[in-house]
């Protein structure tokens, strides 16, 4: 078996994880970090794409409050590209109760949350769409922000420090050492999903920053971590209905966030609370409270067409009291089972879960040292979660090293802040047209080829989270076959196994990637990465030694995936969408009937199971 | 709307534009693509999928569905960049609209995408020219032999060429020697006094550069017992509208709507002979300048005819009269070679005038599917896209040089005319398949013996 020796082992390679792995390897520990699928396949790459102002959380959660704030400063400067500076509006429509809206903004204020009220009148001329019955309307930070985009960032920050990053490799035992008074997580037993290599990993400490797999991952350490998992659904429209975010002035719920991200808006979101992170269903009811909770941001939201409708799932974290004092150290739980006592209250139900980030140490908490547990937070707090997570590891291995994140901009600030014309603007400068792989969200032929040489892509929807593959009105319709076919012809050209340094930084820009070429003598501002196992070996999706990489198997695992979120809203034009879609895979090619029934990736499974129609009959 | 008024009272009449709302019909099926003329000829333009329902996705300025530069509503602060060039090589030929299986309106997302960018860039003065061809027919008029004899001397179409864009070969038309309206006085006279009234609206073309269209119109009108009623009108607005100046063209259109709201409280019918002037009054101002709320606009939409579409409905209530004689005495077939143009298709009216034509004896239609001359407008006007106008239109050129192809027996005799609704697209197709190009109302009216086909005036007119 493999082994690794490490520092620090990062678990979760979602927004947490990667910006640990980030904080970690700046501060000059050695790191590695485990993602069991894709980067931002959990929660991160579901999440509606919303920079807390923190104006949300001021009257229900100030602690959220003044993190999100904090983090949104700071975030602006050191994940520029990845936000788009829309600024937000809070706003008060006729259902929404009288004292709120002052009491809001006095909040704001107490909580220096910079907000403005403006006329209702000034904000229908910005947002014409706005429901035009709203009686006060507030200005506030918050901005649209690419998740995908900012995780490749910051992870590209992390190995550029010197961090390894191994996605698609999963966590399947902590080792622990020592015994009672002084036990220890040790190392780790990993599993390479892809190849079905086994790897240990030996580790100074462990950081679980797995989100809403934490309570997961802290069992195979034999401590509990019972986390809240609020399940949200979202629905994405054909196109922008506002060019800013849009929150409903009151005590948050369901349907009253409306995010401009990319080019659509999304509507969100529902609070489930649920118990199994890994197959969320989306239930009739869902989509339906979103579009009416939608109509009254934006009066025929629900007429509107909707694109796809999928769920993500709030890893939130209530401490119960009694164990939260320092020193309690229970016993190992045999049973599996909860230690708190008989009388703590019951957990919240999610949505009055606190979304203030959770740091468990699990030294002080439970007795086993080697292992800190970080979660709850936001996606606008990641940063602050890692700091917090990294500190705790120095107090924990005595290291006193200050964080630098806060100053410390990922690859690609220079870009400024993304804007909504940004990749037709480069396709148009570059004269790309001719190049589009994807075409409604502009995907040009090399920007896709450089994402599958240059990072590790098992299937098309690790392409999709790269640079928004099949995200547009069609869901694959018309570039899921052309993809295949790219990927096809890189995995039979010999050449096309030179693994150069990905450009993180040009992800998503059309005209860099094309022009970025293969990497020169060095770019002063991006030091090459030492030589890693991650980025230096060919993506399983274009090597021809990978079974992962049978054309038809891509082509049948991306088609189901994009299924899976059509499905819950299929009506109107996207039914017509549908039809387009099935006569051009089912009737043309024949694409359930592919000679790849016996082949299986990481995920076709994931695929298969994850939607919940229900045939009525 | 009272600029004082707050604005929430006016948002609440917003309704959704159908212009912007069609972008969500977009299935991505290339059906468009696979017709479009121009992205054929040209990789300048990537085509109508591309440029109309991908491409509004990204862009920030306006709102798809919504308002943009004109209209009651202030436009909202021209925020963000304008980010692709490539639409304004759309044509605007709407042939695209014409096979979209799903109604999304896509040449006028593209006008629209133009006008926010002129609203953001500004516009060149030679597009600001060719946009007010009302102005540049009037300044002409005061002394049309002058004018013609400037515009279109060799040297100062290489001056216009260099100076300004204007294509050098592009086919400029001539200021005539009478506008319409002096023929109308002139004749004041012998103009027929009738109860039965209709209205004509003669566009900018007829009025400096083609009276004796106007001439025919009113001769076969008079000839079905109506007094033609002309009175004083603006330019439709579509040069400008297809620049990208929207607030100007709303200015002129909003004086039409006043200028025949009383003929329309008469219930007089609004006749035009210009495809693309009546398509402007039914259609395209509504749509592209947000007026289909409004009244007014409601009601001149509603009573305009293109004049075949209303001659049609006269044959088939029996109220056209016979008469129809031969175009050459007879003597042989006539071989006529017909464009329908798009401006035309986009009434979605059939083609009323190939309808009337086949009523003339011894006519032999030859019917173009060509699906553009390329001239669209004003745009094969322009240095940049003269070159694309004629390689579009080389479909409808190479269909009328078959069609006096000798060496066929089922042909006999030489064509000596095509036909076609629209003046710009005759002028084009005269530049480019060399032969003389007539109004098909001109041709009835010949038909009629009340028109000289070849001289084109009046017959018994001194």
């Amino acid at each position: 078996m493999k082994r690794i020796q490490t520092e620090i082992l990062v678990i979760g390679g979602g927004a947490t994880g990667t910006g640990v792995a980030w904080d970690a390897a700046l501060r000059g520990f050695q790191t590695v970090l485990v993602e069991k699928r894709d980067l931002t396949h959990g929660t991160t790459g579901r999440y509606h794409g919303l920079l807390h102002s923190g104006a949300r959380y001021v009257l229900k959660d100030a602690d959220s409050a003044v993190e999100c704030i904090r983090e949104n400063r700071i975030l602006r400067r050191t994940h520029t590209h990845c936000i788009e500076d829309t600024g937000g509006l809070f706003i008060v429509t006729p259902e929404d109760e009288d004292d709120y809206p002052d009491r809001f903004a006095a909040a704001c204020r107490r909580l220096d949350i910079p907000c403005d009220e403006i006329p209702a009148s000034t904000a229908l001329l910005r947002e014409p769409l706005l429901n035009p019955r709203i009686s006060r309307v507030f200005e506030l930070p918050d901005a649209a922000a690419d998740s995908f985009l900012a995780a490749h960032a910051t992870a590209q920050a992390a190995r550029q420090a010197g961090a390894l990053l191994l996605p698609y490799h999963e966590l399947t035992g902590l080792h622990l050492s020592g015994g009672d008074g002084n036990r220890a997580v040790s190392a780790a037993a990993v599993l390479d999903t892809v190849s079905g290599e086994e790897l240990r990993i030996d580790a100074d400490l462990v950081i679980n920053a797995a989100g809403a797999w934490c309570g997961q991952v802290a069992a195979l350490a034999g401590v509990e971590v019972n986390m809240i998992l609020g399940k949200g659904v979202m629905l994405a429209t054909n196109a922008r209905l506002t060019n800013t975010v849009i929150n409903r002035c009151k005590m948050p719920g369901d349907g009253d966030i409306l995010v401009p991200i990319h080019t659509v808006s999304v509507i969100g979101t529902t609070d489930q609370q649920v118990s199994d992170p890994e197959n969320l269903s989306i239930e009739q009811w869902e989509i339906d409270l979103m579009l009416t909770e939608g109509d009254k941001l934006v009066p025929g939201l629900s007429r509107s067409r909707i694109l796809r409708a999928w769920a993500g799932v709030r890893p939130l974290y209530h401490e119960p009291p009694s164990s939260h004092e320092p020193g309690h150290r229970p016993a190992p739980h045999p049973d599996g089972r909860a230690s708190q006592p008989e009388a703590k209250p019951a957990s919240p139900a999610s949505r009055d879960a606190t979304r203030a980030l959770a740091l468990l140490d699990h030294e002080q908490r439970d007795g086993l040292s080697g292992f800190i547990t970080i979660t709850g937070g936001k996606w606008t707090t990641f940063r602050l979660m890692a700091e917090s997570a990294v500190d705790a590891a120095c107090a924990q291995l005595g290291a006193a090293r200050p964080c630098r994140t806060a100053e410390t901009p990922v690859p690609g600030v220079e870009q400024g802040h993304y804007w909504l014309g940004h990749r037709l603007d480069e396709v148009e400068s570059a004269n790309q047209q001719s190049e589009l792989i994807c075409e409604c969200e502009l995907v040009t032929r090399s920007m896709l080829e450089g994402a599958a040489q240059r990072n590790p892509t098992v299937t098309l929807d690790d392409l999709r989270r790269d640079v928004r593959l099949g995200m547009g009105p069609c869901q694959g319709g018309f570039c899921t076959y052309r993809a295949v076919g790219v990927l096809h012809q890189l995995r039979s050209d010999e050449t096309a196994t030179d693994a150069a340094d990905w450009k993180v930084a040009h992800i998503q820009s059309p005209a860099h990637h094309h022009l970025d070429g293969p990497p020169a003598d060095g770019d002063p501002a991006e030091p090459a990465p030492a030589a890693q196992p991650d980025s230096r070996r060919p993506s399983p999706a274009i090597d021809p030694a990978a079974a992962v990489s049978q054309p038809n198997l891509l082509l049948r695992d991306f088609l189901q995936e994009r299924w899976k979120g059509v499905v819950p809203i299929l009506w109107g034009d996207q039914l017509r969408q549908e039809r387009l879609d099935e006569l051009i895979y089912l009737s043309i090619l024949n694409a359930d009937h592919l000679p790849a029934d016996e082949g299986q990736s990481p995920l076709s499974e994931f695929y298969r199971t994850g939607f919940s129609y229900q045939d009525p009959a | 709307m009272n600029q004082d008024s707050p604005p929430v009272a006016a948002m609440q009449s917003i309704q959704p534009n159908s212009v912007g709302i069609s972008l969500n019909a977009c299935i991505k099926c290339n059906i468009c693509v696979s017709y479009c003329p121009v992205s054929e000829v040209t990789d300048s333009f990537p085509g109508p999928k591309y440029a109309a329902p991908q491409s509004e996705r990204f862009r920030e300025i306006g709102y798809p569905y919504f308002q943009d530069a004109a209209g009651d509503n202030p436009s909202p602060p021209g925020r963000g960049r304008v980010p692709d060039a490539s639409v304004d090589y759309c044509s605007g030929c709407r042939v695209c609209n014409e096979v979209c299986p799903t109604g999304v309106r896509i040449a006028e997302i593209n006008a629209r995408a133009r006008a926010r960018i002129v609203a953001a860039e500004g516009l060149s003065l030679r597009n600001r020219l060719l946009g007010r061809s009302d102005l540049l027919g009037r300044v002409g008029s005061v002394a049309p032999a002058l004018a013609n004899a400037l515009l279109h001397h060799p040297l100062s179409r290489r001056l216009a060429a260099v100076l300004f864009g204007v294509a050098e070969r592009a086919p400029l038309p001539r200021w005539h020697n009478r506008t319409f309206s002096r023929w109308l006085k002139r004749t004041r006279s012998r103009r027929l006094r009738s109860e039965r009234k209709v209205v004509y609206f003669h566009g900018c073309a007829t009025q400096h550069y083609e009276p004796f269209v106007g001439m025919a119109a009113v001769l076969v009108l008079e000839h079905l017992g109506y007094e033609v009623v002309v009175p004083p009108q603006s330019c439709c607005g579509l040069p400008l509208l297809s620049n990208g100046e929207f607030s100007a063209a709303e200015t002129y259109h909003r004086r039409n709507v006043a200028q025949f709201a009383d003929y329309i409280q008469a219930g007089y019918p609004i006749l035009g002979a210009s495809t693309s002037c009546t398509l402007t009054l039914k259609e395209e101002a509504p749509e592209l300048l947000d007026l289909e709320g409004d009244e007014g606009t409601q009601a001149l939409k509603r009573n305009t005819w293109d004049i075949f579409e209303w001659l049609r409905e006269r044959e088939n209530q029996g109220q056209l009269p016979a008469g129809l004689g031969p175009l050459n005495n007879g003597q042989e077939p006539f071989i006529l070679p017909y464009h329908a143009p798009c401006q035309l298709r986009a009434h979605r009216i059939g083609k009323p005038a190939l309808d009337l034509l086949a009523l003339i004896p011894g006519i032999d239609l030859r019917e173009s599917h060509a699906r553009c001359c390329g001239i669209a407008g004003t745009y094969g006007l322009k240095s940049e896209k003269y070159q694309i106008a004629m390689d579009v239109g080389a479909e409808l050129f190479d269909f009328v040089a078959a069609q006096g192809n000798t060496s066929d027996p089922a042909v006999q005799g030489a064509v000596s005319f095509t036909a076609c609704d629209s003046e710009t697209c005759r002028w084009q197709l005269e530049h480019g398949a060399g032969l003389p190009s007539r109004h098909p109302i001109e041709l009835l009216a010949a038909s009629y013996g009340l028109y000289d086909l070849q001289a084109r005036q009046p017959l018994n007119e001194n």
